[in-house]
C-alpha cells in the first residue's frame, strides 16, 4: 500500500488525535485546551498541502484512493472507500484552512472549552469526511457527524436565542438527511452499490429502462431535495438565518464557510457528476431557483437592521449565484460554481470573524447601534471594507473572478436569464456598503470611544484569509488547473 | 416410551430453581439481611442459564413433547436477549434506593424472574397453549410488578390499569386461539403448519380469530392503536420495571409474530397475501407515527419513553412483513430484527438507568430534572446523550445500523416503500423529543451542583450499554455477518 493511498483517510481521522488528547487533559486547564485544538487542525492542513502537492491534474478519476469491503448485505456491498479528486481538493484544503482559522477564532470562547474543542475537533473529521468518502453511505454517516457536532456547538456556545437555532437546525437539517437516506436506499437497491466509481454507469444503465427510471427520478430528487435544504435554496432557508444569527463566531465561519458548501458539493457530486441527465432537465428549475435566491435574498439582506442578518441573507443570495452556475450544466458555469464555493466561503469566514470580534468589542451588532468604528478601531474596519469589497465582488479579489465565471457560464445557456441575475450584483454591492459603511464611518458613538483594536492573534488568522482571497483573485489559475479535468470528465458524461 | 432428555430446558430449569431458592432465601433470611442477596442469586440463576443458551448454540435443532419446546437458533437467540435484558435489570434495580420497594424487596426479585420464566416459554414453544400460558406467567407477574409500590396511588392506578386491560387483552388471544384450534383440532402450531390450508368455506373464521389475536397480541406489545395504557402504566411503575416492560416484556411478545403470522399463512395464504401483510404494515405505520408524534408533548420522561416504545415496537414490526422470509435463502429477517432488537436493549436499558438515577436524585419525572446534568455528572450526560442519539438513530450508533438493515431488509420489492418513507420520516420527527433531552443536559443551568450519585451496579450497566452501543455501530458488519450466518 502506498503512502498517498492513506492519505485521505489520514486527513479525516487526524483531528481524532487531539480528541483523544483533550479527553485525558483535566477540566480545568483551559489554556491547554486551546492549544490541544489549535495545533491539532494544522496535521490536517499540513497533509492537505501534502496532497495538493501528490495531486496529479491530470488524472480524470479519483485519486489516492482505497476501498475496502466493509458491510455486507443481501442487496450489494458498502466499501470504505475514499479517495480525492479535483471536485474535492478545493473543498478539502478550504476546510482545513477555515477550521484552523476558526480555532483560533475561539478564544472567544471561555467556557467548558474542553467539550468545546472536542466537539469542533469531531465537526472537522465530519466535514473532511463528507468532501474525502467515496462511498455514498460514508458520505452519509460523516454528513451526520457535523450535524450532530454542529448542533451541540451552537446550542451551547451561541448566543441569546441558540436552543432555538439549535433544535430549527437539526429538525430541518435531519428531514434532509432523511430524505437522502432514502435516496441512497433506493439507489442501492437498484444499483447494487454505492462506490462513487461504479454509480455514473450504473446509473445510466438503468436509467434506459422505464420502471427504473421513475425511481431514479423519486432517488434524484431525494438528493436535491436535501442539499436544496442545506445550500440552502428558497424556500428551505429559513433555518440558516437563525443559525447565522445565534452561532458562535468559530462555528459561524465554519458553518457558512464549510457547512454550505457541503449543499454544493452535494449537487455537483451527485446532481452533476451521477444524475447528469436528471439534471438536466431539471436544470430550468435550478435556474429560476438560483435566480429567485439571488434576488430574494439580496433584497431582503438590503432591509436588514442586524448584521449578521444581512450576511446571512447575503449568503443566499450568493449561493443562488453558485446555483446558476451548476444549472448552466457548461465548463465554465461549474467552475464558477465552485470556484464560488471556495471564495464565499473565504470571504464569509472573514466577515463572520470580523463581525465576531467587533460584537466582542461593542456588545452589539445592531446597525442602528453602530457607527464611527473606523476612528475607534481602524484595523479592524479597514478588514471589514475589505471584506466587503470582496463581499460585493471588486475585480482583483475572489468575488469577482467566480461571479464572473457562473454569470458568463449562464450567459451561453439563457441570456436573459443572466441579464436578470445581474441586477443581484448591482444590489449586492448596495447592501453590502450599506452596513460597511454603516458600522465603520459616519458620527461616532460616545461609548465606542477608546475601544482596543484587533490583537495580533485576531489579525494574524485574518490577513490570511485575505491573502487567500487575493491570491485567487488575481491568479485564478491556481484553482483553476485542479478542479477543470475533473469538471470536463462530468460534463462529457452527460454529453453537454 | 422415549426417555425425555430434560437438558434441553436446561435454561427454563435454571431460572426455576433460581425462583425457588429466592423464594426460600426470603422467607427465612432474617429481616434486618439486604434483600441486594437475593438479587446476586437471581442474577446468578439468569447468567447459569444465559450459559446454557449460549452453549445450546452448538446444538443440533431438536424439540420436545412434539414441538412444545423447541430447541433451534431462532428461539436461543430470542432467549439470549431476554435473559442479558433481564441481568441488566436486575443489575439496575439493586441501585434502587433501600425504601423504593419497602418490604417487598425480596418478592420484587422473584417476580422478575417468573415474568421471564414466563417470556422464556413464549419464546421457545411452537404450540398455541403453551404460549397462552407463558403470556400469562408474563403478564401475571408484569401487574403486580407495575404495583408493587402498592402505597403509592399512581402506581396503584398504573397496575389497576394494566391488569383490566391486560385481561382483556389475553382474552382476546385467548378467543381467537380457540377458533383456529377448532378449525384444525390441535394447538400445535408445527402440525397446523403440515395440514395446509382450510377450506374456503372456514376463511371467514381465520380472519375472525386473525382478528381477535391481532387486538390482543398488538397491546401487549404495545403497538398503535391498542397503546393506551402504556404511558400509565410505564409512568406508574417503578422505573426498573418500566424498563422490563420496554424491553423484556416487549422482545417475548415480539417473538411469538413469527408462530402466529406463520400459523395464519398456512391457514390460508390469501390470508396472508392480502390482509395479514398489509395488517402489521398499518400496525407498524400507526405506530410509528402515533409513537413518535404524541411524545412531542411530552414533558414526563418517563411518559415520554412509553411513546419512545410505542414507536419502537413499530420499528421493530417492520421486519415481520417479510417473516415468509425465513424460508428464503439470504433473508434478513432475523439477522435485522434480531440487530435492532439487541440494540434497542441496550440503549433502552440505559436510557431507563439513566433516568432512575436522576429521578431518585431529583425526586421528579420531569425533563426538567435533567437540566444543567451536563455539569453536575458530566459521565452520565455523555452515556445518557449516546443513548439518546443511538435511539433517534444516528450514525454511527448501533441505533442507526439496527434501522438501517431493516429498511435495507424489507427493500427488496417497492410496495412496502411507503412504510420506509414513514419510518425515516418519523425518525426525523423523533429526533426533536430524543433531542429535548439533551438540550436540558446540556443547555440549561443546573439547579444545584450536587453530583448525581451512580451505584456501582448501576454504573456498571450503563458503562456496558455504552460500550456495546458504540461497538455494535463500529463493527456492525461483523455481527451481521454472524447473524446472517447463524440463521440460514
Amino acid at each position: 500500500m502506498m503512502w498517498s493511498q492513506w492519505l485521505p483517510t489520514w486527513i479525516t481521522l487526524s483531528p481524532l488525535l487531539g480528541v483523544a488528547l483533550l479527553l485525558m487533559v483535566p477540566r480545568e486547564s483551559k489554556k491547554a485546551h486551546r492549544i490541544i485544538g489549535i495545533l491539532t487542525t494544522f496535521i490536517p492542513l499540513i497533509l492537505a498541502f501534502q496532497m495538493y502537492f501528490l495531486f496529479d491534474k491530470k488524472m480524470t478519476d479519483m485519486q489516492m484512493t482505497i476501498s475496502i469491503p466493509w458491510i455486507e448485505v443481501p442487496i450489494g456491498t458498502i466499501s470504505y472507500a475514499m479517495g480525492v479528486d479535483g471536485l474535492s481538493m478545493p473543498l478539502v484544503f478550504l476546510t482545513c484552512l477555515i477550521s484552523t482559522l476558526a480555532a483560533f477564532a475561539s478564544l472567544y470562547i471561555r467556557e467548558r472549552t474542553k467539550l468545546y474543542y472536542i466537539l469542533f475537533l469531531l465537526l472537522e473529521v465530519g466535514m473532511l469526511g463528507v468532501f474525502l468518502a467515496n462511498d455514498l453511505f460514508l458520505f452519509f454517516l460523516f454528513f451526520e457527524v457535523t450535524l450532530v457536532a454542529a448542533f451541540f456547538l451552537v446550542g451551547i456556545w451561541g448566543y441569546t436565542e441558540k436552543e432555538k437555532a439549535a433544535t430549527q437546525f437539526l429538525i430541518y437539517n435531519g428531514l434532509g438527511s432523511a430524505v437522502m437516506l432514502l435516496g441512497i436506499v433506493l439507489l442501492f437497491v437498484l444499483t447494487k452499490t454505492l462506490d462513487y466509481s461504479a454509480l455514473p454507469t450504473a446509473i445510466s444503465l438503468l436509467g434506459a429502462v422505464e420502471s427504473y427510471d421513475t425511481v431514479l427520478w423519486v432517488a434524484f430528487v431525494a438528493f436535491l431535495v436535501a442539499f436544496a435544504i442545506k445550500l440552502p435554496i428558497f424556500p428551505f432557508h429559513s433555518w440558516m438565518l437563525r443559525m447565522h444569527v445565534e452561532a458562535p463566531t468559530p462555528i459561524v465561519m465554519i458553518h457558512s464557510g464549510i457547512l454550505l458548501k457541503m449543499g454544493a458539493y452535494g449537487l455537483l457530486r451527485f446532481g452533476v457528476g451521477m444524475f447528469g441527465d436528471y439534471m438536466k432537465e431539471l436544470a430550468w428549475l435550478l435556474m429560476i431557483l438560483g435566480l429567485v435566491n439571488i434576488l430574494y435574498g439580496a433584497i431582503l439582506a438590503f432591509a436588514q437592521k442586524e448584521f449578521k442578518r444581512v450576511l446571512a441573507f447575503s449568503s443566499i443570495s450568493h449561493m443562488g449565484i453558485l446555483l446558476l452556475g451548476i444549472a448552466a450544466l457548461n465548463q465554465i458555469g461549474l467552475q464558477g460554481a465552485l470556484f464560488q464555493a471556495i471564495s464565499h466561503g473565504l470571504i464569509s469566514a472573514l466577515m463572520f470573524f470580523l463581525v465576531g470580534s467587533m460584537y466582542e468589542r461593542t456588545k452589539t451588532t445592531m446597525l442602528s447601534e453602530l457607527g464611527g468604528l473606523a476612528k475607534s478601531v481602524p484595523v479592524l474596519s479597514g478588514l471589514m471594507l475589505v471584506a466587503g469589497f470582496a463581499l460585493l465582488g471588486l475585480p482583483g479579489l475572489s468575488g469577482f473572478i467566480s461571479e464572473f465565471l457562473a454569470f458568463v457560464g449562464i450567459f451561453q445557456v439563457n441570456p436573459w436569464l443572466a441579464a436578470v441575475g445581474t441586477i443581484g450584483l448591482i444590489l449586492a454591492a448596495a447592501y453590502t456598503l450599506r452596513v460597511v459603511l454603516k458600522t465603520t464611518f459616519g458620527p461616532m458613538k460616545d461609548h465606542y470611544v477608546g475601544l482596543a483594536d484587533l490583537r495580533v492573534k485576531e489579525v494574524l488568522p485574518m490577513f490570511v484569509l485575505v491573502g487567500f482571497i487575493v491570491l485567487i483573485g488575481v491568479y485564478p489559475k491556481l484553482l483553476e488547473e485542479s478542479i477543470q479535468v475533473t469538471l470536463h470528465q462530468m460534463l462529457l458524461k452527460i454529453g453537454g | 416410551m422415549q426417555s425425555i432428555n430434560w437438558g434441553i430446558m436446561a435454561p427454563e430449569i435454571t431460572v426455576a430453581i433460581a425462583i425457588a431458592v429466592a423464594i426460600l432465601l426470603d422467607l427465612f433470611l432474617k429481616r434486618s439481611v439486604s434483600r441486594n442477596w437475593i438479587g446476586w442469586v437471581s442474577l446468578i440463576g439468569v447468567a447459569v442459564a444465559g450459559s446454557f443458551v449460549i452453549y445450546q448454540f452448538n446444538l443440533p435443532t431438536s424439540g420436545l413433547f412434539d414441538g412444545i419446546y423447541v430447541l433451534a437458533i431462532p428461539n436461543l437467540m430470542w432467549k439470549l436477549l431476554l435473559l442479558i435484558g433481564m441481568a441488566l435489570i436486575i443489575l439496575v434495580s439493586m441501585g434502587q434506593k433501600q425504601d423504593e420497594l419497602g418490604s417487598y424487596r425480596g418478592e420484587y426479585y422473584y417476580l422478575l424472574l417468573l415474568a421471564l420464566l414466563g417470556g422464556m416459554f413464549v419464546v421457545s414453544t411452537w404450540d398455541l397453549l403453551t404460549i397462552y400460558v407463558g403470556l400469562e406467567l408474563l403478564s401475571i407477574a408484569s401487574y403486580i410488578l407495575v404495583g408493587i409500590r402498592k402505597k403509592r396511588a399512581v402506581s396503584g392506578e398504573a397496575a389497576w390499569k394494566y391488569l383490566v386491560l391486560g385481561g382483556v387483552s389475553s382474552a382476546f388471544i385467548l378467543y381467537g386461539m380457540s377458533f383456529v384450534i377448532g378449525l384444525t383440532g390441535t394447538t400445535n402450531i408445527i402440525d397446523i403448519i403440515h395440514l395446509g390450508g382450510v377450506p374456503e368455506i372456514n376463511e371467514i373464521y381465520v380472519y375472525l380469530s386473525l382478528f381477535l389475536l391481532m387486538v390482543g397480541i398488538g397491546f401487549k406489545v404495545a403497538s398503535a392503536p391498542f397503546h393506551a395504557w402504556v404511558p400509565d402504566v410505564y409512568q406508574g411503575a417503578p422505573t426498573a420495571v418500566t424498563s422490563f416492560l420496554a424491553v423484556v416484556s416487549k422482545i417475548a411478545v415480539l417473538a411469538l409474530f413469527t408462530p402466529l403470522l406463520l400459523t395464519y399463512a398456512a391457514l390460508s395464504m390469501k390470508a396472508w397475501n392480502e390482509v395479514i401483510v398489509i395488517l402489521i404494515m398499518v400496525l407498524a405505520a400507526l405506530s410509528m407515527l402515533v409513537g413518535n408524534a404524541v411524545a412531542l408533548r411530552q414533558t414526563n420522561v418517563k411518559r415520554m419513553m412509553a411513546y419512545s416504545s410505542i414507536a419502537n415496537a413499530g420499528y421493530a414490526l417492520v421486519p415481520f412483513t417479510r417473516t415468509d422470509g425465513i424460508f428464503i435463502e439470504g433473508s434478513m429477517f432475523y439477522s435485522s430484527l434480531f440487530f435492532y432488537l439487541l440494540a434497542y436493549l441496550f440503549t433502552t436499558i440505559g436510557v431507563f438507568a439513566v433516568i432512575q438515577l436522576v429521578e431518585q436524585k431529583e425526586k421528579s419525572q420531569d425533563l426538567k430534572a435533567f437540566a444543567g446534568l451536563y455539569r453536575r455528572s458530566p459521565g452520565l450526560a455523555v452515556a445518557m446523550t449516546l443513548f439518546i442519539i443511538s435511539s433517534a438513530g444516528i450514525p454511527i450508533t448501533a441505533g442507526f445500523f439496527g434501522k438501517f438493515y431493516i429498511i435495507s431488509g424489507i427493500l427488496s420489492s417497492w410496495d412496502n416503500l411507503w412504510l420506509v418513507v414513514v419510518m425515516l420520516l418519523t425518525t426525523v420527527v423523533s429526533y426533536y423529543y430524543y433531542f429535548s433531552v439533551i438540550r436540558q443536559m446540556f443547555f440549561r443551568p443546573a439547579p444545584s451542583m450536587i453530583e448525581v450519585t451512580t451505584p456501582k451496579s448501576v454504573g456498571f450497566v450503563i458503562s456496558i450499554s455504552c460500550v456495546v452501543v458504540i461497538l455494535m455501530g463500529l463493527l456492525s458488519p461483523f455481527l451481521m455477518d454472524t447473524f446472517q450466518r447463524l440463521f440460514t
